[in-house]
C-alpha cells in the first residue's frame, strides 16, 4: 500500500480521528509516576504555608498572638488579616458578586475558616507553628439551618451585609438573604395548577456534598522582586480567569502574572475559584521574596473548599388525569454558606437551574430560588453539576416518579407520554431554553428494551406479593431517569464570568513536516484533552492525531479561555478547534489549487488530501501542503500554516440520557445492593468512545456515592462531622456497581462537529436513577419520597416508619 | 529532635539518609528523594495514593515513619519498568484498558496491583475488587482498573492479553 | 497531617521494651503496626514524646500451638492471621474477622496486639477475643501477668493495661469442634462497624452446647453479651430463643451517634447482626 492505493477507510483509520478509541497520550507519563502535579514542584528556597483555622463556626476574634509560632525554628512569617489589609487583600471578590474574607477579619463565620497563615522553611515547621498560634475567640450563636435562615430571630451571619438593600442580584429581604431569582411565567404556572386535575407537591432535598478530587487544592507562588513578575502554579480549572482576577485584586498588571496549571489530580468543579490559600501564598511570596507552596490536607479540602448542592426544593407538578403534564412549579432555598462563592456565570445566581422542566414538554413552568447565608463553608456550585443542573434534574425526575405513583402509571410510561418529541426540536422550553436536538423516545425505548423493562416490573410485582406474604425480607426497586442537561457555557449574550464572556479558544500551528501543536483555553483534570482534541484535528485536517501536541494551562502561551467545568470543553473549545482547523484547511486548499494549477473549486477533500474532482490521481496530502506552506505559497499569501479561533457558541448544547437502575433492599438492615445499572447517553458526535465510557463510569460512581451516602453534615453547633475520609463516604471498588453503557447519537445542529459534551451527564442522570430505585422499592407501600442520602440507616428508618419491622 | 540515620534500598538503589523520627515515609520519598510518583490524597490512611511496596508488603507510606523503613527494600511506581524502559505489564494494561484518567491514584494503584498479583496470580473479579479496596479512585469508577488488572494477570501468566470476560 | 516531634527507640527484646516504657513514663507509647497510633498523631490527637517501636522484637511474632491452645504474638499482622494455616484449622473466626478490618495495606502492617490493646470501641478484634474467651498475656517492667479479654476493657481508650505494660501475646483456648461467625454491618468494606457480632458456639445433638457472644462498636467499649449467650446455650436456636437473645444483647448496648446511624438503629443492628451470626455459626458447627 502506498499513498496512492490505500483506501480512504484505511487512511482514515491511521489518523485515529473522531470516533477512534485512541489510547491516551497522558497515560505514558501517569503510569510511570511522571505526572507533574503541583506538589511535585520543588523550587530553590521554597517556603511552605499552612493555615491556622477556627474551631468555631461563628465567633468574634478578640486577639491573635503569633509570638510563640514565630519563635519556632524555621517559621519565617505569620500573616493575619492585619497584614493583608495593608495590600487590600483581607477580603477578595467572589465569582458570584459577593466578597469573602481571605483571613478572618475580626470574626470567623464557619468552622475551619482561615485565621492565620504560617510560613516556614519546611512543612513540619509550618505545622508546628500552626499549633502555637494563640487565638482568643468569643463564640456567637450559630445558624446552620437554611430553612430558618430568614426567620426574624435567625442569627445574622454577615455583619457587613446587614442592610437589606440591593445585593449583586437585586433586592434582599433579610440580612441572611443573598438573592431571589426567578424564571418562567408565574401567572401561567399558577393558572395551570389552579385548574389541574391532579397535582403533587413534595419537598425534595439535595444534601450538601463535596467533589473530593483525590488531589486537594494547592499552589506555588513565586514573586520575582527584580522584574515584578508573579508566577503562580496551581490546581486551576480556569487558569486565565485566575490570572485576570489576580491582576484585578492586586497591583500586579496582568501581563506580569504567569499562571500555570500543570497536571491536575481531578477537579470536578472543586478547583474553579480562587481560595485564600492562593492569595496568602502570593502575599507571602511577595513579603518573603521566596517561592511559597501551599497545599491543603483532606480535612481542609472537605470542610472549606467549594462544596456542592445544599438545595432544598419544594417541587410541584400539575397533570391531567390521564397523565399529561400541564404545569411545574419549584421553590428552592439555596444554602451558600458564609460567603456566596458560587462559581456561576454572573447573570445566573442559581446557575442553569431553570433546566428543571427537564426532558418533558411542559407548557407552563415557574421557579424561584432564594439564596441564603449560613455558618457553613462558602460556595455552592461544584461536583460535576453544570451549574445546578444536577439539582434541577433530581427535582424533576423525583417529581415524575411521585406523579406517576399518584396517577397509578408506570414511571417509564408516564415519561414516554410527556417526553419532548423528535419533531419538536429545536424545542423552546417554558423557561426559554432552546434545546438543540434529541430523539428522546428512541433512547428511552432502547433503554427499556435493553434491560427487558417489562420483565423487571413483573419480577418486582411478584416480589412485592412475596414480601406481603412474609416470604422475603427483600424489596426490589427500579429507578428510571431521563435527563436533559444544558452545558457548554456559553453564548456571550447569556454567560460571563466577572464580565468576561464565556467563549473559548484554540490556536493551531502546523509545522513544515506536517505535525503540529494545538493550545487551548480549557484545562483537563483527567478528561484526556491531550488525546481527544488531537482527534478532532486529525479528522478535520487529515493529519495523524499522534502528530499533534496538545497543550493547556500555561496562560503565557495558551489563548484566552474560561477553563474546563460544566462539560464545556468539547462544546466550546472543541468547536474552536474545528473552526481553527477549517481556516487552516481553507488556506491549504488554496495552496493545493496553486500547486495543482486548478481553481479552488475544482478540488474535493478525501480524508487527508485535496484531489482534483474527476481526476483523483492528482492530489496533494495535507502533509505535502504543510511543507509547501513554508516555501511555496502563491504570490500575496503569507507563509505558514496556523490559525486561532475564539468561539462564541450560538447556544448551549443539550446532551441527554436514559438510565435504569435495579436495586434490592434488605429491609432489616436498610442496605441497598445495586443489581444492575444501565446508562444510555446521547452526547451527539462521539469523539473517543473509550474516553466517553470512562467518563460515564466515573460520573456514575460519583452519583452512586452522592445518592447512597455522601453528605457534609453540620451539627447544631456548626461543627462539621464528616470532614475526613473516615466519615465522608467514598466508595471503594467493592461497593461500586458494575456499569453498562450504551448510546444513541443525535448531533447538535449548531456545533461544528455536532458534539455536545458528556462529562457531567452521568452525575446529572445517575443520582435520580439511584434515588428513584430506592424510592420505587417502597412506593407500593405508600411511601412517596425518602430523602437522600440512601444510606442503610435512613433507608431502615423509612422502613421503620412504614411499619415493616414489626 | 535529633535525626536518625537510616539506610534502605529504593527501586534497587542503596539510600543513606538522616531523618527526623517523625518524618513520614511519604514525605521522605517525595520531598527528600524527589520520588514524586506516590501521592498524598488524604489524612486518615484511607485513599491509598501513597501506596509503596515495602519488604514484599503493600504499605501506605503516609502511615509509616521513614525510620521504620530502616533496612527495608522499597519499590515505588518509578521502579516498575525495566532498566531498558520496558513497561511492566500492569503499566501497559492500564493504558490499554483506560484504567486511569487524572492519574493521581495510578502510581499507588499499580503498585498495589503489583503485589496483589504476586499474592494471587489469577484473581477473580471479586478478588481484584477486594484486593484494591485500599485504593480510592474518583475518576474511573474502578471498572476499567479491574479490566486492566485482569489483562495484566493474563499476560503475566503467559496467555494472550485478552478482552476482559463479561 | 503532620505529627509532633518525638524521640524514637527500637528495642530488640520485650524486656528492653518494657524497661524503656517504664523509664520514659506516661508520655511514651509503644508502636506496633502504628496504624491506629500514627493516624492519631498526624491529627495531633496524640502527641507522645517517645515512641518505642516493637517491630524488631522476634518474641512478639509468631503463631504457635501450645498444648491445645493457640498463642498469637502481639506483633502478628492481620495479613499473617489470614494466611495462617494453623489458625485456619483451629480458630477460623480470626481470619473471618481480619478480612473485614480496614484494607489490604493496613492489614499488612496492623497488628493483632494493636487492635486488641488500643481501646477504640470500633476495633473489631476485642469482641472476637471475648467470644473466643481469649487471654491476653501482658508484659511489664515488674513482670508478666494475664488478663482475660472479657475483663480487659473498661471504656474508650481505657483498658486494664497499666502504664508501661504491653500485650505480648494472645492465648486462645482449645475450642474443639465449633461454629463461628463475625457478622459486621458497615457502610463500606473495611469501615468501622455500624454494629457487629462475634459468635462462637458448640452444637451437639440438635442443641447449642456453649455460646459466647461479643459485640463491636455499640457502646463505649466492646461488649461481652453474657446474658444473650446464656439464653442461647442449651437451646435449638429456635426463633423464640433467638429473639430473646437479641433482646438481651440490645439491652446492653449504648451506641454513639454518628453518620453511620442513630443510636436506636445501631442497637437494632447489633440485634440483626447477632441473629445472622448465630445462624451462620450454627451452619458451620457441623
Amino acid at each position: 500500500m502506498n499513498a496512492q492505493t490505500e483506501t480512504s477507510e484505511a487512511r482514515a483509520e491511521k489518523l485515529e480521528g473522531i470516533g477512534c478509541k485512541r489510547k491516551r497520550v497522558e497515560d505514558v507519563r501517569f503510569t510511570q509516576g511522571k505526572g507533574n502535579y503541583v506538589d511535585d514542584l520543588n523550587l530553590p528556597n521554597m517556603l511552605y504555608g499552612d493555615f491556622v483555622r477556627s474551631p468555631y463556626a461563628h465567633a468574634r476574634i478578640k486577639s491573635i498572638d503569633t509570638s510563640k509560632a514565630t519563635a519556632v525554628p524555621g517559621v519565617v512569617a505569620v500573616l493575619t488579616a492585619e497584614e493583608l489589609k495593608g495590600v487590600n487583600l483581607a477580603w477578595m471578590p467572589t465569582l458570584a458578586g459577593d466578597k469573602q474574607m481571605v483571613l478572618a477579619d475580626g470574626k470567623v463565620l464557619f468552622q475551619n475558616q482561615e485565621v492565620a497563615f504560617v510560613v516556614a522553611t519546611d512543612r513540619y515547621a509550618a505545622a508546628d507553628g500552626v499549633e502555637l498560634v494563640e487565638v482568643d475567640y468569643e463564640d456567637l450563636p450559630v445558624n446552620v439551618d437554611p430553612l430558618k435562615a430568614m426567620d426574624a430571630d435567625a442569627a445574622i451571619v454577615r455583619e457587613d451585609r446587614t442592610d437589606t438593600g440591593d445585593g449583586a442580584h437585586g433586592p434582599r429581604k433579610h440580612p441572611n438573604h443573598i438573592f431571589s431569582w426567578e424564571a418562567g411565567e408565574k401567572a401561567a404556572a399558577d393558572a395551570a395548577f389552579d385548574k389541574a386535575e391532579v397535582t403533587v407537591k413534595e419537598f425534595i432535598q439535595y444534601p450538601r456534598c463535596h467533589p473530593c478530587p483525590l488531589e486537594t487544592c494547592q499552589c506555588v507562588a513565586s514573586f520575582d522582586k527584580i522584574t515584578g513578575d508573579l508566577t503562580l502554579w496551581g490546581t486551576f480549572q480556569a487558569p486565565h480567569v485566575i490570572r485576570t482576577v489576580g491582576s484585578l485584586i492586586s497591583t500586579i498588571p496582568e501581563h506580569k502574572i504567569h499562571v500555570i496549571a500543570p497536571d491536575i489530580g481531578g477537579g470536578f468543579g472543586n478547583k474553579v475559584g480562587a481560595y485564600p490559600g492562593y492569595i496568602c501564598a502570593i502575599v507571602a511570596s511577595i513579603v518573603t521574596g521566596q517561592p511559597v507552596k501551599w497545599t491543603e490536607d483532606r480535612i481542609e479540602n472537605l470542610s472549606t473548599t467549594a462544596f456542592a448542592r445544599d438545595f432544598h426544593m419544594e417541587t410541584e407538578l400539575a397533570c391531567t388525569k390521564d397523565g399529561r403534564i400541564t404545569g411545574l412549579r419549584v421553590y428552592t432555598i439555596a444554602d451558600h454558606g458564609a460567603f456566596d462563592a458560587c462559581a456561576n456565570a454572573s447573570k445566573w445566581p442559581a446557575g442553569l437551574f431553570s433546566i428543571v422542566s427537564g426532558s418533558y414538554d411542559i407548557p407552563a413552568a415557574y421557579c424561584l430560588v432564594d439564596g441564603v447565608y449560613t455558618n457553613k463553608a462558602p460556595g455552592g456550585v461544584a461536583y460535576r453539576c453544570s451549574f445546578r443542573v444536577t439539582e434541577a434534574a433530581y427535582a424533576i425526575e423525583r417529581a415524575m416518579d411521585i406523579m406517576a405513583q399518584k396517577l397509578g402509571m408506570d414511571p417509564a410510561e408516564f415519561r414516554m407520554k410527556n417526553l419532548i418529541k423528535r419533531e419538536q426540536f429545536p424545542y423552546t422550553s417554558a423557561f426559554g431554553w432552546e434545546y438543540d436536538s434529541g430523539d428522546y423516545q428512541t433512547a428511552l425505548k432502547k433503554a427499556m428494551d435493553s434491560v427487558d423493562y417489562k420483565k423487571l416490573r413483573e419480577e418486582q410485582k411478584a416480589k412485592q406479593e412475596a414480601f406481603k406474604r412474609g416470604e422475603t425480607r427483600e424489596l426490589m426497586g427500579i429507578g428510571v431517569a431521563f435527563f436533559t442537561e444544558i452545558v457548554g457555557a456559553g453564548p456571550s449574550r447569556a454567560c460571563d464570568i466577572l464580565g468576561i464572556a464565556m467563549f473559548d479558544s484554540a490556536e493551531i500551528r502546523i509545522h513544515p513536516t506536517g505535525t503540529g501543536i494545538c493550545r487551548l483555553g480549557t484545562k483537563s483534570q483527567g478528561q484526556g484533552h491531550e488525546t481527544t482534541y488531537a482527534q478532532i484535528i486529525a479528522t478535520e485536517l487529515g493529519l495523524a492525531a499522534d502528530g499533534i501536541t496538545v497543550e493547556e494551562g500555561n496562560t503565557d502561551t495558551a489563548p484566552y479561555g474560561l477553563g474546563t467545568y460544566g462539560s464545556r470543553s468539547t462544546p466550546v473549545s472543541g468547536a474552536a478547534t474545528a473552526m481553527a482547523c477549517r481556516k487552516i484547511k481553507a488556506k491549504a486548499q488554496m495552496i493545493a489549487a496553486y500547486m495543482l494549477e486548478v481553481h479552488d473549486d475544482d478540488l474535493e477533500w478525501d480524508v487527508d488530501r485535496f484531489r482534483v474532482k474527476g481526476n483523483p490521481e492528482r492530489f496533494k496530502t495535507m502533509t505535502e501542503l504543510a511543507w509547501a506552506a513554508y516555501h511555496e505559497v502563491p504570490a500575496g499569501m503569507e507563509p505558514g500554516l496556523e490559525a486561532v479561533n475564539y468561539y462564541d457558541p450560538p447556544n448551549f448544547t443539550f446532551p441527554f440520557g436514559a438510565y435504569i437502575c435495579v436495586a434490592d433492599i434488605d429491609v432489616d438492615t436498610g442496605e441497598t445492593k445495586i443489581r444492575r445499572f444501565y446508562a444510555l447517553d446521547d452526547c451527539g458526535t462521539r469523539i473517543n468512545p473509550m474516553i466517553i465510557e470512562g467518563q460515564v463510569h466515573g460520573g456514575l460512581t460519583e452519583a452512586f456515592g452522592i445518592a447512597m451516602g455522601q453528605e457534609l453534615y453540620y451539627d447544631e453547633g456548626g461543627n462539621i462531622t464528616t470532614a475526613s475520609l473516615m466519615d465522608y463516604f467514598l466508595p471503594t471498588a467493592v461497593e461500586t456497581p458494575k456499569w453498562e453503557t450504551d448510546w444513541t447519537t443525535t448531533p447538535s445542529p449548531h456545533h461544528p462537529i455536532g458534539a455536545k459534551g458528556v462529562g457531567e451527564s452521568p452525575n446529572v442522570g445517575g443520582v435520580p436513577a439511584f434515588s428513584n430505585a430506592v424510592n420505587d422499592a417502597f412506593a407500593f407501600l405508600g411511601s412517596t419520597h425518602i430523602q437522600m442520602p440512601h444510606d442503610s440507616w435512613r433507608t431502615w428508618e423509612a422502613a421503620e416508619r412504614l411499619g415493616l419491622h414489626t | 529532635m535529633a535525626k536518625t540515620q537510616i539506610s534502605l534500598t529504593l527501586n534497587g538503589k542503596q539510600i543513606e539518609a538522616l531523618v527526623e523520627p517523625r518524618t513520614l515515609l511519604i514525605h521522605f520519598l517525595r520531598d527528600e528523594l524527589k520520588i514524586t510518583g506516590p501521592h498524598i490524597g488524604c489524612d486518615t490512611t484511607h485513599c491509598g495514593a501513597c501506596t509503596v511496596d515495602l519488604d514484599g508488603k503493600s504499605v501506605k507510606s503516609c502511615t509509616v515513619f521513614a525510620v521504620q523503613a530502616d533496612g527495608a527494600e522499597v519499590l515505588t511506581i518509578e521502579g516498575m519498568a525495566q532498566a531498558d524502559g520496558t513497561l511492566h505489564p500492569l503499566q501497559q494494561a492500564f493504558r490499554e484498558h483506560h484504567g486511569l484518567q487524572c492519574g493521581f491514584c495510578t502510581p499507588g494503584m499499580i503498585t498495589r496491583a503489583y503485589r496483589l498479583l504476586k499474592e494471587n496470580s489469577n484473581p477473580t473479579e471479586d478478588e481484584i475488587r477486594m484486593g484494591i479496596s485500599g485504593n480510592l479512585c474518583r475518576c474511573t469508577g474502578y471498572q476499567n482498573i479491574v479490566k486492566a488488572i485482569q489483562a495484566a494477570a493474563a499476560e503475566m501468566a503467559g496467555g494472550q492479553v485478552k478482552e476482559a470476560a463479561e | 497531617m503532620i505529627p509532633g516531634a518525638f524521640a524514637y527507640h527500637r528495642p530488640k527484646s520485650v524486656n528492653e521494651a518494657v524497661a524503656l516504657l517504664a523509664d520514659l513514663g506516661e508520655d511514651a507509647r509503644p508502636l506496633g503496626g502504628g496504624h491506629s497510633l500514627i493516624p492519631l498523631m498526624k491529627l495531633r490527637l496524640a502527641a507522645p514524646s517517645n515512641l518505642v517501636d516493637l517491630g524488631g522484637i522476634a518474641d512478639l511474632k509468631g503463631i504457635r500451638a501450645d498444648g491445645g491452645d493457640v498463642v498469637v504474638g502481639a506483633c502478628v499482622t492481620q495479613h499473617e492471621i489470614i494466611a495462617s494455616d494453623l489458625l485456619a484449622s483451629k480458630v477460623p473466626l480470626l481470619a473471618e474477622a481480619a478480612r473485614q478490618i480496614a484494607d489490604p495495606q493496613v492489614r499488612y502492617v496492623g497488628t493483632i496486639g494493636g487492635n486488641v490493646a488500643n481501646g477504640d470501641p470500633g476495633n473489631d478484634m476485642p469482641a472476637v477475643m471475648m467470644a473466643l474467651n481469649a487471654t491476653y498475656e501482658l508484659a511489664g517492667k515488674g513482670g508478666g501477668r494475664k488478663v482475660a479479654a472479657r475483663d480487659f476493657y473498661h471504656g474508650t481508650y481505657d483498658t486494664a493495661l497499666q502504664p508501661g505494660e504491653i500485650v505480648a501475646a494472645i492465648r486462645i483456648p482449645d475450642l474443639g469442634k465449633h461454629g463461628y461467625a463475625y457478622e459486621k454491618l458497615k457502610r463500606k468494606i473495611g469501615d468501622y462497624a455500624t454494629a457487629a457480632a462475634a459468635v462462637v458456639l458448640t452444637w451437639d445433638g440438635g442443641k447449642v452446647g456453649q455460646c459466647a457472644i461479643g459485640l463491636t462498636n455499640v457502646a463505649d467499649k466492646p461488649l461481652f453479651a453474657e446474658e444473650a449467650g446464656r439464653i442461647v446455650a442449651g437451646s435449638a436456636l429456635d426463633d423464640a430463643t433467638v429473639k430473646k437473645a437479641v433482646a438481651a444483647a440490645e439491652a446492653i448496648t449504648a451506641p454513639a451517634s454518628d453518620r453511620r446511624g442513630s443510636p436506636n438503629y445501631r442497637t437494632k443492628m447489633a440485634g440483626v447482626m447477632l441473629s445472622r451470626a448465630l445462624a451462620r455459626a450454627k451452619s458451620r458447627a457441623g
